[in-house]
């Protein structure tokens, strides 16, 4: 799925990485827990959470995760925007719940980590 | 931390590689800068990707375990031709019972650090996972020493 899609998918706001969302991603991974997103495997994922904070954005750069969608109708701050510039982070922001977001993500394809 | 630039390119063709870094405790903002660096240095030294990733999530993980526990700490890094080692040292409250702490899900972080996404109990356990080869040095009321190791 593109990330594109994802956004549309999600009704979300792009606010870094719009020249990646031609991107294709394969699976999607919720979690406020990032001490769990630190043991997946996998790196071709776009991570769902509403836990907005720079430690969010971080985990990803070092999990390798290039795409993040902040749900909930969180914002990011502007240290946050920055941190995503510098590390390529393509940062996506939905008004909808986590579980509405991963509901709709797994109906419209996107898999599953496990 | 732009010193580190002139400092690769110095030491860039003996591949041996030493770096420095300081860690205050309970600076979370902070959290995670030093793991970033590390990742751009062994990117440049065109190390295998998996391997990076492993290296980078168990000092990121180490990272925070110092920020999350102790008062301070130092980070020292050396990579040579076939390896990088990794020493985390800090001034803090130590651990009483490694194996416990070694136990996934066994935690003994404070709210503060849960509401920042950690405190799962899963630090310890996911750096011996990303390791090679992994070592603890505790005295509980003076700090902790975790010595880690990767193979390219």
């Amino acid at each position: 799925m593109k990330l594109r899609e994802i956004a549309t998918v999600l009704n979300a706001t792009i606010s870094c990485g719009t020249e990646r969302l031609d991107e294709e991603i394969e699976m999607g991974y919720s979690s406020d827990l990032m001490s769990d997103v630190l043991t997946l495997d996998t790196d071709n994922l776009v991570l769902i959470t509403g836990l907005v904070n720079l430690q969010a954005i971080r985990t990803a750069e070092m999990a390798d995760i290039r795409a993040i969608v902040f749900v909930r109708n969180k914002k990011v701050n502007q240290s946050m925007i920055k941190l995503a510039h510098e590390t390529g982070m393509c940062i996506l922001e939905s008004p909808y719940s986590l579980f509405k977001s991963s509901g709709l993500l797994f109906q419209a394809g996107l898999k599953p980590v496990y | 931390m732009n010193y580190l630039y002139p400092r690769l390119d110095l030491e860039f063709e003996t591949r041996n590689l030493k770096l420095f870094f300081s860690i205050q405790g309970g600076d979370f903002t902070k959290a995670g800068l030093l793991s970033s660096e590390v990742k751009k240095v062994l990117k440049q030294l065109n190390i295998e990707n998996k391997t990076i990733k492993s290296v980078v999530i168990a000092l990121y993980e180490a990272e925070v375990n110092v920020v999350a526990h102790a008062y301070r700490g130092t980070v020292d890094v050396e990579i040579d031709e076939n390896k990088i080692t990794i020493l985390v040292s800090d001034e803090g409250p130590g651990i009483p019972d490694v194996e416990l702490a070694m136990k996934p899900g066994y935690s003994t972080a404070s709210t503060s650090v849960r509401e920042m996404g950690f405190g799962a109990g899963m630090g310890l356990p996911n750096i011996k996972k990303n390791t090679d080869e992994m070592w603890i040095e505790t005295v509980v009321g003076r700090g902790t020493r975790v010595k880690m190791l990767n193979y390219f």
